[in-house]
């Protein structure tokens, strides 16, 4: 197809998608916001297949109008982070549920619910909202990202003060087979505050998640997530980070199940010597599983750091997929950049693909980036093996072991100890399914 | 103990014969040591009889405490009794030494219908062991020999043998890599162990380590075959003389 026919296709479809929509009522700030990015979804167009960011992820159900149905799944297990003292901020389908939450007060922390700031006609977040997510797309278009701002119907806004004793914890439920859940979040951590989100949860038939943080000098965010276990959710999310002097962002996210998960974290290092550290697992099984993460990383200053460590566990014709971009600017020396993908693929039929990227226009930084894809090492299959272990056992301590170096990306060890436990709990239901 | 009768064994990648029919009868509290020139097929025994893959066996057989032990996945074998101690241990990065072992012991003790040991029983037991072996607790805690010296490499096995007590022993080149003071660090751990109801088989190339070891019975191995059995003193023999002199002899 030549380029423009894909042009004029894509402008059609994008009109139709858009339709049927009305901006969410907001203020004044609020709905330009909005209109603003509306016009840059406009502008981009909604993706397409044959768009190269595209490449290996369909968006087709992403882009629909409605979301394909997907039964919610009933885990048996107490909810992820159970034990944890936290502030709990529930929704359901999308929806935010006062009850089931927490009274939104935490010292060192503000935080409301999106819709009510964006109701306000003075708001400090109308300089956040939108705004990182609309510098994303300079090298390259994100426009469901934006679509998300245009369209966000709920969502918390924080702005973080100085250290909360303990970490807000957003927990998503998903209960109707239909649910199509917008939401977007800002965080503002100023000078030397701190701050942990933890998020958990499918959220939706088909979600899409918007975060914006702005990590102002000295600041720091840490952000725990897993995406839930339902089998047949969507999701696709965009996490979009700027970072001050010395800040410090570091993300993990774990994805097990799904039919289809896109997400996409953009970080721009603006401030000397932050850090930002993007990791994830992803366990999947069955050929209906497809899992992306796309990343891109901007160095914008000097001595900075940042560290991109992802590993897939992929059977029975699961597929997963890494972008992984970083982008060094002219003037960003002393960069110190490292980008891991790992696939262990546990059969034939599983496909990992990667995409590795450095852009680099600064002569005194050090990058690397790697990616691998295989099946368990044979030799340490057999160690164990003969050291009494049974087959299906020695390969699940094997894939713990391989996803283990994702897991040590999180800071908290309690918070990386449970997922853990979550990961061997998954990995045993298969082996004991495959058994029999 | 361990019977093992004309067994022929060739490499399943290509059409190697490497065991040329080999028979071996190693008894409940004795040592056995198989000594042979590099290439006469001691490693490949060993591999063979703890399931590597990639071998096939064309002739013969082999058993422990009268069980056929080569239709068996490894880990059976494992616990039916049968341990090596390998030449190269196997680096596991991300596992932890003290999971490996104690999922290692209560994955033998079920297969046997045994209770699991308690994790204050296991603390208990591989503090014991690993004293004994001068093996510092950092070094339970590290991945599976990931970062370890060939000597540490070499005391870790020896320390899972002491962990999980198997019958029948093999120890393929367990002196390779060694000073003199691991060899008898090492050779004092497997002393340790002797007793009536356990079978030894010790693989070497050379007899420094027999000297530490004693063997009640010595073969040597060439081109798959033993072709000679007998006492310490061959041992010996073959360190004053190499192996030219008995080949020739033999031949």
């Amino acid at each position: 197809m030549a380029k423009a026919a894909i042009k004029q296709q894509k402008a059609e479809a994008t009109e139709a998608r858009l339709a049927g929509l009305t901006l969410p009522e907001s203020g004044a700030w609020a709905r330009e916001a909005r209109e603003a990015a509306l016009e840059r979804v406009r502008s981009m167009g909604l993706p397409h297949r044959r768009d190269e960011y595209w490449k290996f992820t369909d968006p087709t159900s992403l882009t629909a109008e409605e979301p394909p149905q997907a039964s919610v799944f009933e885990t048996g297990e107490p909810p992820l982070f159970d034990g944890v003292d936290r502030l709990k901020v529930v929704f359901v389908d999308g929806v935010f549920d006062p009850e089931a939450s927490d009274d939104l007060s935490l010292e060192g922390i503000e935080i409301e619910r999106l819709s009510e700031a964006m109701a306000k006609d003075i708001h400090w977040v109308r300089d956040l909202y939108g705004k990182i997510e609309g510098a994303s797309h300079e090298k390259v278009d994100r426009p469901l990202a934006a679509f998300n701002t245009a369209f966000a119907t709920d969502g918390v806004v924080i702005r973080v003060t100085g250290k909360p004793s303990k970490p807000v914890s957003l927990v998503y439920l998903h209960k109707s087979e239909r649910s199509d859940a917008i939401l977007h979040h800002c965080v503002k951590v100023e000078e030397g505050a701190e701050l942990t989100i933890l998020e958990n949860g499918p959220a939706a038939a088909r979600f899409s998640k918007g975060l914006e943080v702005d990590v102002a000098d000295t600041g720091a965010f840490h952000l725990v997530r897993a995406q839930g276990r339902d089998h047949e959710r969507r999701a696709v999310t965009g996490t979009f980070a700027r970072l001050g002097r010395e800040s410090t962002f570091k993300t993990f996210t774990l994805t097990v199940n799904g039919v289809m998960t896109r997400n996409e974290a953009y970080v721009e290092l603006t401030g000397d010597e932050a850090v930002c550290h993007i990791a994830g697992a992803c366990l999947g099984d069955g050929r209906d599983f497809h899992h992306d993460a796309t990343v891109f990383v901007t160095h914008d200053a000097v001595n900075c750091e940042s560290r991109q460590v992802f590993k897939n566990v992929l059977r029975n014709g699961a597929t997963g997929v890494f972008q992984g971009k970083i982008l060094v600017k002219q003037g960003a020396q002393k960069t110190d950049g490292y980008q891991i993908s790992q696939s262990l693929l546990l059969d034939d039929d599983s496909t990992f693909q990667a995409k590795p990227e450095l852009e680099i226009y600064a002569d005194d930084v050090a990058c690397s980036h790697g990616s691998t894809s295989g099946a368990i090492d044979a030799d340490a299959l057999y160690y164990l093996r003969a050291r009494g272990m049974a087959k299906a056992e020695a390969e699940n301590l094997l894939t713990l072991a391989f996803v283990a170096e994702a897991l040590e990306e999180i800071e908290n060890e309690a918070y990386a100890e449970e997922l853990r436990e979550r990961l061997a709990g998954w990995l045993e239901r298969r082996r004991d399914r495959a058994a029999g | 103990m361990l019977d093992i009768k004309g067994l022929k064994v060739k490499l399943e990648e290509e059409d190697k014969q490497i065991l040329k029919g080999v028979d071996l009868h190693v008894e409940a509290g004795k040592v056995h040591a198989i000594m042979g020139p590099n290439g006469s097929g001691k490693s490949t025994l060993s591999y063979v009889l703890s399931g590597r893959e990639g071998y096939e066996v064309t002739e013969g057989s082999a058993s422990l405490l009268g069980e056929d032990i080569l239709d068996m996945e490894p880990e059976e074998r494992a616990a039916a009794g049968l341990f090596l101690a390998f030449q190269y241990p196997v680096e596991i990065p991300g596992v932890g030494n003290m999971t490996f072992l104690r999922t290692a012991l209560n994955s033998q003790r079920k297969a046997r219908g045994q209770e699991e040991i308690s994790s204050a029983d296991f603390l208990k037991l591989i503090r014991e062991k690993a004293k004994n072996l001068q093996i510092e607790p950092e070094m339970l805690k590290r991945a599976v020999n990931v970062g370890f010296s060939g000597g540490e490499k070499k005391r870790n096995e020896i320390l899972q043998m002491a962990v999980l007590e198997p019958k029948m022993c093999i120890l393929d080149e367990t002196d390779s890599g060694l000073d003199v003071d691991a060899m008898k660090l090492v050779s004092d751990g497997v002393n340790a162990l002797r007793d009536e109801g356990r079978g030894f088989l010790v693989i070497t190339h050379y007899q420094r380590l027999l000297n530490h070891i004693k063997p009640d019975v010595v073969h040597i191995m060439s081109d798959g075959r033993i072709v000679k059995t007998g006492g310490p003193e061959l041992a010996l023999e073959v360190e004053e003389n190499g192996y030219g002199d008995i080949l020739n002899e033999v031949a």
